[in-house]
């Protein structure tokens, strides 16, 4: 690199970011990028900037939206800024820098609107001068094997935060590989120890940006295409067709869970079509969560899920417990599948446990 | 009797008939325990010159038959008595052209009796089989290689490596030149294979041109080592060059190439076989290099005549944020039937034209047409001020053309005045723009008329709408309300839910809206099909940057 490297303590850091977060929390994207660019002035090191400020604040972001302590609106108002912000870094003149033989394509999967931990990677790796193909929020995977045939990438580097994603995300991992290009996945979908991502195949993993560019500065081997390996070889549990049937079923299960609901609670059947919605919505995700844990064959992913909702929940002043009906109803509608039933009752004995150490009276419902 | 083949195990009888071996058509020889030959038959007499009784095994017989004979005497357990089975190893060796098997079995008085099968036919076919084994799983690997990529510098990189690791030491693929240079891979065998560009004649080397022509079909080529031109040596490639061959790679009717194979000095030439097998390999890379050369021409093509039917990236204009966003229905391909520009006004006091519309139809038909909607809308930009007008001649345009097809849009012309930004606003049978106030109200924009190129009149009505700093205006397309979806999986997003969402966007700025209907509508489709979907959101800025020292500290504010 031959940006000017300037030592930036970790005291100077904090003081960036809690000008930034001001900044962005107010809305005021010139005060965000000013905050940014005077940094810059001020000799601190680009890369810095982009992972010790800028990631850190929007990671706040995210935590604080989960406590509740920010609107969806200021969320989203948030993104926008970061987003301009990191184009202003990107023009700054102390961001010039010498280019290095090497292509890469950084990509989030299809339907992944969690654009900018993939942004941060691929500006870094901009300003070690690779060659960078950023290709931006929910790329669907033929466009990303369009790109990878026409544009020649050595590797791609595919973003998911939301583990919903994981079936895609898998496809498009084995669509690189199946054109010989090596996939490093990154971001949260992939757990915070990468276990989905050396589940489904991926290349390498790694936890954060400035893992991944050493990764990819060391070299990730291509794929042998020799082999023929298919999807279905790193899955075999898929045999089964369980996350099949629970994933086509979506709707079904949904509004059948919701109708027993009904039944139990009569209290629902003084819902708005609003507040009903939102019950539903919030049952879809659990069924999406249960059908990414059938597609897994993880444990884990759905207790993690609920331990989240159950937070989220928390600080909405909704009950927690009130998931625990849901899980009740969709063990039933599933008895015939044994995966599933397994995965449900592992999810209910962890939230009983969590609600028990948080207090709250588990078991049966209000 | 054909001796025992499988078996070294003999059963000795009483009194071997030595006359009855006499005549066997296998070669017999029988030597004792001190190596000292007692009988031969006639077919041993006729296959080794000098085996005869009396003679020493080392001197007359091949040497790993005298071996094996010595070995067996001194190691082989001698049976006590006849009828007593004793086991001895059968042995492999060559005599002369052919290869045989020797069995022995054990004879009187310690004696061992050789029998020899010729097995050179057996040899030759199992060497064949395992060789075309090889070869054959090597094609079917050198096939799912080839046949994953259709990008050319990954191709030839494939084949230069997969040709240096069976076919030769190393090998060399030269594509045919794009302008004055020739993408080049090179490959030595249990090396990655590395690509250049290279600028020399391709004649200088025998059969390269004719080679790289593609036609007419040539053979491969031995060429003189010495002939060869520096930039072929491979790097990493050490050691004089024993024979190079040039062989073209047959391309579906386009050139794909050459392959030139190089061996080391010391190795053998190429067989028959290997020069046949070679051309195997050679026409699966020619096939898939000329496939992955027609697919990069194809896209580039495709790219070209795509570049202006794109939705364009929108930005500020004189004081207004413009954000557009934009889904088309179809994965494969990034374009379809719904359309925006944003036509700036020539000067801050000219109003900007945004036109969003939507043709009848998706993917590539539909996007033809919304190219010729944008042209002529963008050659109408000077009567901008009278929609009405615009409509009536863009209406005609669209009659008179060949197309059947008829489209909805609407027409914003958008001029900032102090902090206000002024719209008036134009609908041709599209859905009605939404207006986004600061306290998060939602308005419909009473604007409605005919859609343009159905019928021969079209009656459009327009209106006006301010926006406070912080305040959006949205245009977007039936994409949006029509996404199918939702937790109960078969429900409309519909206008009211996109007005909801629009209300929680009160005050951000127009990308955040933008993203955040996009986010929702994509939601709630989950993973089902959906129409084209575009969005341009027109936005009053919350804050206006009145001065700024150098460009990027904090300046004033008026809000």
């Amino acid at each position: 690199m031959n940006t000017p490297v300037m030592t930036t303590g970790t005291d100077d850091c904090e003081a960036l970011r809690d000008q930034l977060w001001a900044a962005v929390t107010d809305r005021d994207e010139h005060a965000a990028a000013g905050v940014v660019l005077a940094a810059l002035d001020a000799g601190t090191d680009a890369e810095t900037v982009l992972l010790d400020v800028i990631a850190p604040v929007q990671a706040k972001v995210g935590t604080e939206w989960a406590a509740n302590r920010l609107t969806v609106a200021q969320e989203h108002a948030a993104s926008a800024i970061a987003e301009r912000v990191i184009a202003a870094l990107a023009r700054h003149p102390s961001t010039r820098r010498v280019p290095r033989p090497g292509r890469i394509t950084v990509a989030c999967v299809d339907k992944e609107w969690h654009v900018l931990p993939a942004r941060l990677l691929a500006e870094v790796l901009t300003l070690r001068g690779w060659g960078v193909d950023f290709l931006g929020a929910q790329v669907p995977t033929p466009h990303l094997i369009a790109h990878l045939h026409t544009s020649g990438a050595e590797t791609v580097a595919l973003s998911s935060s939301l583990c919903t994603r994981l079936p895609t995300a898998h496809a498009a991992i084995t669509a690189c590989q199946a054109v010989g290009v090596p996939v490093l996945a990154g971001g949260a979908a992939f757990g915070p120890d990468g276990r989905y991502a050396r589940l489904l195949g991926a290349n390498a993993w790694a936890p954060d940006a400035r893992t991944a560019v050493r990764l990819l500065a060391d070299g990730i081997p291509a794929p042998d295409l020799a082999i023929g390996r298919t999807q279905v070889d790193d899955l075999p549990h898929l045999a089964d067709q369980e996350y099949t049937y629970v994933a086509r079923s979506q709707g079904q299960l949904v509004r059948e869970v919701l109708t027993q609901l009904e039944q139990r609670f009569p209290a629902m059947n003084a819902y708005t079509s609003q507040q009903r919605e939102h019950t539903a919505e919030d049952i879809a995700h659990i069924v999406d969560h249960l059908a990414v844990g059938l597609y897994t064959d993880d444990d884990d992913l759905l207790p993690t899920f609920l331990d989240w909702t159950a937070g989220i929940l928390t600080a909405r002043s909704v009950p927690a417990r009130s998931i625990l009906p849901v899980l009740d109803v969709l063990a039933a509608e599933l008895q015939d599948f044994p995966r599933s039933v397994r995965l449900l009752d592992h999810a209910r004995l962890a939230l009983d446990a969590t609600l028990a150490s948080a207090g709250h009276n588990s078991g049966a419902p209000a | 009797m054909a001796p025992p083949k499988e078996s070294s195990t003999t059963i000795i009888h009483e009194q071997p008939a030595s006359g009855a071996w006499v005549a066997a058509p296998y070669p017999v020889v029988v030597a004792d325990g001190s190596g000292t030959v007692v009988e031969v038959n006639a077919a041993a007499a006729f296959l080794m010159d000098g085996v005869v009784p009396g003679a020493g095994m080392t001197d007359v017989a091949p040497s790993w038959l005298a071996e094996a004979h010595a070995d067996a005497v001194v190691g082989g357990a001698v049976p006590r008595s006849p009828g007593e089975a004793g086991v001895l190893p059968s042995v492999r060796g060559h005599i002369g052209d052919h290869s045989f098997e020797a069995h022995p079995s054990w004879g009187r008085d310690g004696q061992v009796v050789w029998w020899l099968v010729d097995d050179t036919g057996q040899r030759l076919a199992e060497a064949a089989l395992s060789t075309e084994r090889e070869r054959a799983t090597f094609l079917a690997e050198a096939s799912n290689v080839l046949m994953a990529s259709l990008n050319t510098e990954r191709c030839m990189l494939a084949t230069a490596r997969l040709a240096a690791r069976y076919l030769a030491d190393a090998a060399v693929v030269v594509a045919p030149a794009s302008g004055r240079t020739m993408p080049v891979a090179h490959a030595v065998a249990g090396q990655e294979a590395t690509r250049a560009l290279v600028a020399d004649d391709p004649s200088l080397v025998p059969g390269l041109s004719e080679a790289l022509q593609g036609f007419p079909p040539v053979p491969s080529r031995w060429i003189d080592p010495v002939t060869l031109p520096g930039w072929m040596l491979p790097e990493g490639f050490t050691g004089p060059i024993g024979s190079v061959a040039v062989t073209p790679l047959p391309g579906h009717g386009v050139p794909a190439g050459a392959l030139i194979l190089l061996r080391s000095n010391g190795r053998a030439e190429f067989s028959e076989s290997e020069e046949l097998f070679a051309r195997q390999f050679a026409a699966r890379a020619g096939a898939a290099l000329s496939a992955a050369r027609l697919y990069a021409e194809q896209s580039d093509i495709t790219r070209t005549l795509m570049r202006d039917l794109l939705p364009p990236d929108l930005h500020r204009v004189n004081g207004v944020e413009f954000a557009g966003g934009y889904q088309p229905a179809g994965a494969r391909e990034p374009v379809g039937g719904d359309f925006y520009d944003v036509h700036p006004g020539g000067t801050e006091s000219e109003p900007s034209l945004v036109v969003l519309g939507d043709v009848c139809g998706k993917g590539l038909d539909a996007a033809v047409l919304t190219g010729k909607i944008r042209n002529t809308v963008q050659a109408l930009t000077p009567m901008a001020d009278d929609h009405q007008k615009m409509l009536r001649l863009l209406n005609g345009a669209l009659l008179n053309s060949h197309h059947t097809r008829f489209a909805t849009l609407v027409l914003a012309s958008v001029l900032r005045t102090e902090s206000q930004v002024r719209l008036r606003l134009t609908s041709a049978g599209h859905p009605a723009p939404l207006v986004v106030r600061n306290d998060g109200r939602v308005e419909e924009a009473a604007t409605h008329g005919t859609l343009v190129g159905a019928l021969p009149h079209v009656e459009a009505r327009s209106v006006e709408v301010h926006l406070q700093p912080g305040e959006t205006c949205l245009l977007y397309t039936d994409g949006v309300t029509e996404a199918r979806g939702g937790p109960l999986g078969n429900e409309l997003f519909g206008e009211e839910r996109l007005a909801r969402a629009l209300s929680g966007c009160a005050g951000l700025p127009g990308a955040a809206v933008v993203e955040r209907i996009q986010m929702l509508a994509s939601q709630w489709l989950r993973d089902g099909r959906h129409d084209d979907m575009a969005l341009v959101a027109i936005t009053a800025p919350r804050t206006t940057h009145l001065s700024a020292v150098n460009g990027h500290t904090r300046g004033r504010y008026t809000a």
